[in-house]
């Protein structure tokens, strides 16, 4: 184990950081704005994969593809959150038992659409080679994917911190009901968010489509790792959600190669650590 | 329904299933089997939501610590084999309460939808566990566990076993009904209703639900030492979180805090997940269908059914609202 071995390591669970960072974002701002515990985000994760597959498949073009996909099932978040979700009122445990319905019905349309098979998305040729840093050879296509995350969080940033939406968005987060108060829509401050994170995913199931592969099942293995995003991050934080993504990132990378046997445990247990102390995760807004 | 006469129609019904299920099919009586091994952990778990207001992510990790204790006991060690059977069970479920101990310690401050979470992030440190630690586990592929234990009777005998399970399902609801309707019991269901009431009252709130906890992880526990005989395999799909969900789901579809809901919950899920797959590609529809539904139109579970049918005689309309489940928002 020398230096190289710690830098790819470390390259390898950045760039997953990065994946983790698309899907976890969008679950913590939903979380923040509606404090949902929202089961089916993995199943927009495996959906955006497997539409993005579609659009491949007819068109051809891995470029339209992600727009495509990230957009249908960013309306299909849309629908569930006016349709259903909006209805239930605020109830935790009929929310989530809602969600994880939904997550069911999902796999089981994917599975007659798509059906079972494992797929890989191609990424386009350009994106196959590898990049070569200080004798280290990185693969382009984990670059890409860091450099997607760093542009889509900076887009979040911006529009969060600088937009008069996203002061409404923040102001939810802190207090829904003052916001409400002055006057902010949060019904529809929630439904934007909620399909806003349903895009996300959907993008980060695109992108992690070219090196997770796209199958039944993907969307239970995402899903706890994005709510320890989420939790080690803190909820409703974008910089929090960052954080806890590289950190997540790195641990399951580092776990897996330096002891695999407790890996998963190495991760969800300071994730269940940081809960008891703080609910609202290391960075979370009180 | 006077309490007397709802006492006598669940005997009824376990006398029931006791005198019809070893008529049926060798397919049905190990599905009666593995819906009654689970009803255990679909009861305990209703301690904590129908009676307590905790709502659990995480109650396969007690299961799954019974199952794979009782695996890796009757495989490595052939332990518990024999009359020592009766030993693995005590085990089972000192097993699950010192695990619900453990986790209790971090989860029970938490309320409503941290709740919820931190019940989640637990389960997956078991589910990480059980898939990983090849050694102690077999990870992926898990653990058969080859013969059922035999003692003067022969529990690979499907009836047998039947019997068995029946008998420990029974003592368990039944210490869980007394355990309900005990002074400790009222406690927790004043928690439920209104903690911060309780805790002006003089009430240690927090005391009151970390046993609830530990006791739930007890029964869970047990379900799992005989959930690990009746299928035969301990896997990490024991522990993951869908099982957990199930398991409310069971609880909320049959009416949190009733108990016996929760056992007419898991007999309907399990017969859709494994009758129903049998028959036709797209049960899993129907699953989350029933999910959905439960969920819009069931609030108060199968078991509230008579009593909304008997309101709606009364005054009409008025739908789900008013109605909530116990699961007390933060």
């Amino acid at each position: 184990m020398d230096a190289r071995f710690w830098l790819i390591q470390a390259f390898n669970g950045v760039s997953y950081g990065a994946l983790l960072f698309l899907v976890g974002s969008g679950l913590s701002l939903i979380f923040g704005v509606m404090r949902i515990v929202n089961l089916s985000h993995g199943s927009y994760f495996l959906l955006g994969g497997y539409v993005a597959l579609t659009v491949i498949w007819t068109t051809g073009s891995w470029l339209l593809a992600i727009p495509i996909a990230a957009l249908a099932i960013g309306a299909v978040g849309l629908v569930m959150e006016r349709v259903f979700l909006r209805p239930l009122g605020f109830d935790p445990l009929r929310q989530v038992l809602l969600t994880v319905g939904f997550a069911f019905l999902f796999q089981q349309a994917a599975l007659d659409i798509w059906t079972g098979n494992n797929f890989d998305i191609e990424p386009p040729d350009f994106l196959k080679k590898s990049i070569q840093v200080g004798g280290l050879y990185l693969p382009s296509y984990r670059i890409f994917m860091i450099c997607t995350a760093a542009l889509i969080g900076l887009a979040l940033w911006l529009a969060m911190e600088k937009t008069r939406i996203g002061a409404a968005v923040r102001a939810t987060v802190d207090d829904a009901q003052m916001a409400r108060g002055v006057g902010i829509d949060t019904s529809r401050i929630s439904m934007l968010i909620f399909s806003l994170g349903a895009f996300l995913a959907a993008l980060g199931g695109v992108i992690g489509g070219a090196f997770l592969g796209v199958y039944p099942g993907l969307d239970f293995e995402i899903l706890p790792l994005a709510f320890a995003v989420v939790i080690i991050g803190g909820m409703g934080s974008l910089g929090g959600a960052a954080i806890g993504a590289l950190l997540v990132g790195l641990a399951d990378n580092f776990g897996k190669a330096l002891f695999p046997e407790v890996s998963y445990f190495t991760l969800y247990a300071p994730m269940a650590l940081i809960l008891a102390i703080k609910p609202t995760g290391l960075f979370g807004r009180e | 329904m006077t309490s007397r006469l709802k006492i006598s129609v669940v005997i009824a019904a376990i006398a029931a299933l006791a005198i019809a299920v070893p008529f049926t099919s060798s397919f049905v009586i190990l599905l009666a089997t593995r819906a009654l091994a689970f009803s255990i952990l679909v009861m305990s778990l209703d301690i904590l939501l129908g009676f307590t207001g905790l709502a659990s992510l995480g109650q396969a990790a007690y299961l799954g610590v019974g199952a794979y204790m009782t695996a890796i006991l009757a495989t490595k060690y052939q332990f518990g084999l024999g009359y020592d059977f009766w030993l693995v069970v005590l085990l089972g479920i000192l097993f699950g309460a010192a695990l619900a101990a453990l986790f209790g310690l971090l989860a029970i401050r938490a309320t409503g939808v941290y709740f919820l979470m931190i019940t989640l992030a637990l389960g997956q440190c078991v589910w990480g566990l059980a898939y990983r630690w090849n050694s102690l586990t077999g990870g992926d592929n898990g653990i058969n566990l080859g013969v059922r234990p035999k003692f003067g009777i022969d529990l690979s005998d499907q009836v047998t076993f039947f019997y068995l399970v029946l008998a420990l399902f029974a003592l368990s609801l039944f210490a869980m009904y007394v355990l309900v309707r005990s002074p400790f019991g009222r406690s927790l269901a004043g928690i439920r209703e209104r903690e911060l009431r309780m805790k002006i009252l003089g009430y240690n709130t927090w005391l009151h639900k970390y046993i609830a906890f530990i006791i739930a992880g007890a029964f869970g526990g047990l379900s799992g030492v005989l959930w690990a005989h009746t299928a035969g395999i301990v896997s990490p799909d024991n522990v993951v979180l869908t099982t957990s969900v199930d398991a409310l789901l069971m609880a909320v579809l049959g009416g949190a805090g009733t108990l016996v809901g929760g056992v007419i919950g898991a007999f309907i899920v399990i017969a859709l997940r494994e009758y129903l797959s049998t028959l036709v590609p797209w049960w899993q529809y129907v699953l989350g269908a029933v999910y959905v539904l439960t969920i819009f139109y069931l609030p108060s579970g199968l078991m509230g059914l008579p009593e909304r049918i008997r309101r709606r005689g009364g005054a009409l309309g008025n739908g789900n609202s008013g109605e909530k489940l116990s699961a007390a928002p933060s």
